[in-house]
C-alpha cells in the first residue's frame, strides 16, 4: 500500500473569539487511518481549534479540507452533509440528557437513515456492546458514571459509521485505569473500523500510547511549536517547552515560559 | 557605617563589597504589619550593587508578606541585573518563590475604554444581527410548521407529546386558579360602579365580555410565559452548558426540528385550549361571586352573559392566544439558544425569557386592541 492520502488538511488556520486570537497560522495534514494528537497545556487553544475543525466555530483565516473539499467555503447544506461523515466525542460526553443511553445512540440513525426499528435496535446494541455497555442501556445519562458517559458518547460518535472521529479530552476526569481502558477501546475501534482520529488531549499517557502523529500548540506564542508523533517529540524535540511537557518537567516549562 | 544601610521593619542590611546582605529577623505576619517594607530603598540606594544575599537565621514566623517582599526585591533586582542569591533563604520559602514570576508581568491590556460611538456602533450591529436572527427563526419555524402539516419532518413525536403534556395538562391547575380569581375580581369591581346606577345585572355582561375578549387570553399567556417560556429557555440554556447543543450541531441534527418545533407546536396548540378553558372557568368565577355575594339570580346572570357574548369575541380571543403561544415559545427558545454556558447564564436566560414573554404578550395585546378598534370589531 502506498503512502496514505491526507484525510484532513489544515492550511494556515487562525482561530479566535472576536478580536482575541487563540491560535494562528496552523498547518497540518492528518493521514487517513492515523491517530493524530493535538497536544499542549491547559488553555492553549486545543478545544478552540477542535471547534473550528468540527464546524462549530468559523475560523478567522485559513482552510480546513476534508479530502479535497474546503469545509468552510462550502454551502451550509454541504457542510451539514460533510459533518455527518465525522463523529465527535465531547469533553463532557454531552449525552442528550432527556434520552436513555440507547436512545442517544439511536437518534442519529433515526434521523438520517431509513432503517427500521429492529435494525436500529440491533446496531445500537452492537455499538453499546463494543464500548462495553452491556447493561444499563436504558439508563438515563445522569445515572451513568463518568467513564460510562464517555463510552456511550463514543458509541454515539460512531453511530453513523463515520470516516473521522474527533475526541475532545477523552480521558479527562477518569482514573488512570478507566483512561487506559478507554484508550485501548479507541485504538481497537479505530483500527477495526478504519476510522481516522483527531485526538485533543493533555494526557501524556494517552498521547504517547495511541497517537501516530501530532501537533503541539503553545499558548504564549499562539501557534504550533512542534509537529510529529508524541514518542518522537519526547525523545528528540529540541524545543524546551515541548521537551518539558513530554517529559513532565514542570520546572523547565516554568523557566522556558518566563524566558530566563 | 551600619546606620546608613537601608533597613525596614523586620529586616536590616549590610554591604559586603558589591553584595548587599539582607538580614531577615523576627515575625513577618500579615496581621502585624503592612505589606510595604521599604524594599525599593535597597536597590535604589546601591548604585554599585552587584548582588543581593540573605541571612535568615533570626527569622521567626512568616507568611505571604515575606514572599511579597522577596518577590518584589527579586523583580527589582532582575530589572537592574543585580544577582539575586536565594541560598540564604529557608528551603520552604525558596520553593514558594520558585512558583512566582521572576520578572514583573506585563500589565493586562486595558479593556472597555472604547469611545461612546464605538460602543453605540457595536450595540447597533448586535441589535441588527439579533433582529435578523429572530426574523429568520420566525420564518424558518413557519416553514417547518408547514412541512409538519404536509407530513414531512424530522421531529420526534414523543418530544411533541412531552411538550404538549408540560404546556397543557400540567398547566391546568395554575390556569384555573388565576382565571377563577380574575373572573371573581371583575364581578366585584363591576359591582362597585354598576350598583350606583341600579345596573347590577350588567355585572354578568362585564365579566363575560372582559374575560372572553381580554382577560382569559392575557392572563393565561402571562402565566404560561412565566411557567413554560422560562422553562424552555432554562432547558435549552442548560443544554448549551453541557455541550448537548454542540452534539446536535455536530451530527447536523436541525435544532429547529429537534428543539424548537415541538415546543412551538405544543404551546401554539395548547394555548387556545387553555384559553377556552380559562374563559369558562373565569366566567364561572364571576358567576359564583355574583350569585353568592351580590344577590343576582343564577338565571338572570346566565341570560345576560349569553346575550352579551358573540362568537366574534371567542374567535378574537382564540386568535390572540395562538399568537401569544407562538411568541412565548419562540422567545423562550431563542433566549435559550443565545445563552452562555455557565450556571449563571441559565438563570439569566430564564429571567430574560419571562420578561420578554410578558412584555411581548402585553405589547402584542395592545396591537390587537388597536387593530380591533380600527376595524370597529
Amino acid at each position: 500500500m502506498q503512502a496514505p492520502a491526507a484525510k484532513l488538511r489544515v492550511k494556515r488556520l487562525s482561530v479566535g473569539y472576536g478580536e482575541r486570537v487563540v491560535q494562528q497560522d496552523l498547518s497540518f495534514d492528518v493521514a487517513a487511518g492515523s491517530i493524530f494528537g493535538i497536544m499542549g497545556g491547559s488553555g492553549c487553544g486545543k478545544s478552540t481549534l477542535l471547534q473550528a475543525l468540527i464546524g462549530l466555530l468559523r475560523p478567522s483565516a485559513g482552510s480546513v479540507c476534508f479530502g479535497t473539499e474546503d469545509y468552510w467555503s462550502a454551502t451550509e447544506a454541504r457542510r451539514t452533509e460533510m459533518g455527518r461523515r465525522f463523529g465527535v466525542l465531547f469533553q463532557s460526553g454531552a449525552l442528550w440528557s432527556s434520552m436513555t443511553a440507547a436512545q442517544n445512540v439511536a437518534l442519529p440513525l433515526e434521523m438520517f437513515t431509513t432503517l427500521d426499528t429492529a435494525a436500529i435496535d440491533a446496531l445500537v446494541q452492537l455499538k453499546l456492546s463494543l464500548v462495553g455497555l452491556d447493561v444499563g442501556r436504558d439508563a438515563m445519562p445522569a445515572s451513568l458514571s463518568g467513564g460510562m458517559v464517555k463510552r456511550v458518547g463514543l458509541a454515539r460518535a460512531l453511530s453513523l459509521e463515520p470516516d473521522m472521529l474527533f475526541l475532545d479530552e477523552p480521558s479527562a476526569g477518569l482514573d488512570p485505569m478507566s483512561a487506559k481502558r478507554l484508550d485501548d477501546l479507541i485504538l481497537d475501534l479505530c483500527h477495526g473500523f478504519g476510522v481516522t482520529v483527531v485526538l485533543v488531549s493533555h494526557d501524556l499517557e494517552s498521547l504517547l500510547s495511541i497517537c501516530d502523529d501530532g501537533i503541539f500548540l503553545d499558548g504564549s506564542t499562539h501557534t504550533a511549536i512542534a509537529h510529529g508523533a508524541p514518542k518522537v517529540l519526547r525523545a528528540q524535540s529540541g524545543n524546551p517547552i515541548v521537551h518539558a511537557f513530554m517529559n513532565r518537567e514542570q520546572a523547565s516549562v516554568e523557566r522556558a515560559a518566563h524566558g530566563s | 557605617m551600619p546606620d546608613t544601610e537601608p533597613s525596614g521593619h523586620g529586616w536590616t542590611s549590610h554591604t559586603d563589597g558589591a553584595v548587599a546582605v539582607v538580614v531577615l529577623e523576627g515575625d513577618w505576619l500579615v496581621s502585624e504589619t503592612t505589606i510595604d517594607r521599604g524594599v525599593s530603598r535597597l536597590v535604589n540606594d546601591g548604585a554599585t550593587l552587584r548582588g543581593i544575599g540573605f541571612e535568615s537565621g533570626a527569622l521567626g514566623h512568616w507568611d505571604s508578606t515575606l514572599l511579597v517582599f522577596l518577590s518584589q526585591l527579586r523583580q527589582a533586582s532582575a530589572q537592574r541585573n543585580i544577582d539575586f542569591d536565594e541560598s540564604g533563604l529557608p528551603v520552604t520559602t525558596r520553593r514558594l518563590l520558585d512558583l512566582l514570576p521572576v520578572r514583573e508581568l506585563p500589565a493586562a491590556a486595558a479593556v472597555g475604554t472604547s469611545s461612546i460611538s464605538y460602543r453605540v456602533g457595536v450595540h447597533a450591529i448586535n441589535a441588527w444581527a439579533e433582529a435578523v436572527a429572530v426574523t429568520t427563526l420566525v420564518g424558518e419555524t413557519a416553514q417547518a410548521v408547514a412541512s409538519v402539516l404536509r407530513g414531512r419532518t424530522h421531529m420526534r413525536g414523543i418530544d411533541l407529546l412531552t411538550c404538549v403534556q408540560e404546556a397543557g395538562l400540567e398547566a391546568l391547575p395554575i390556569v384555573t386558579i388565576v382565571n377563577v380569581l380574575v373572573g371573581a375580581i371583575l364581578a366585584f369591581v363591576g359591582a362597585i360602579e354598576l350598583r350606583r346606577f341600579g345596573a347590577d345585572v350588567y355585572i354578568a355582561n362585564l365579566a363575560a365580555v372582559a374575560v372572553l375578549r381580554e382577560m382569559a387570553a392575557l392572563m393565561t399567556a402571562i402565566v404560561m410565559s412565566g411557567r413554560t417560556g422560562g422553562a424552555y429557555a432554562a432547558q435549552i440554556a442548560t443544554m448549551q452548558g453541557s455541550e448537548e447543543i454542540d452534539a446536535l450541531r455536530s451530527f447536523g441534527i436541525p435544532l429547529l426540528d429537534y428543539l424548537i418545533l415541538p415546543r412551538v407546536l405544543a404551546l401554539v396548540s395548547m394555548m387556545p385550549v387553555l384559553y377556552l378553558y380559562g374563559s369558562a372557568i373565569g366566567i364561572l368565577g364571576g358567576f359564583a361571586v355574583a350569585v353568592a355575594m351580590l344577590n343576582i339570580s343564577a338565571t338572570i346572570f346566565t341570560a345576560q352573559a349569553a346575550g352579551a357574548v358573540t362568537m366574534a369575541e371567542v374567535v378574537f380571543g382564540l386568535a390572540k392566544s395562538v399568537a401569544f403561544g407562538a411568541l412565548i415559545a419562540m422567545a423562550g427558545c431563542r433566549v435559550g439558544l443565545r445563552a452562555g454556558r455557565s450556571a449563571a447564564d441559565v438563570g439569566r436566560a430564564a429571567t430574560t425569557a419571562v420578561v420578554v414573554g410578558i412584555v411581548g404578550v402585553i405589547a402584542l395585546d395592545a396591537v390587537f386592541a388597536v387593530c380591533a378598534n380600527t376595524l370597529d370589531f
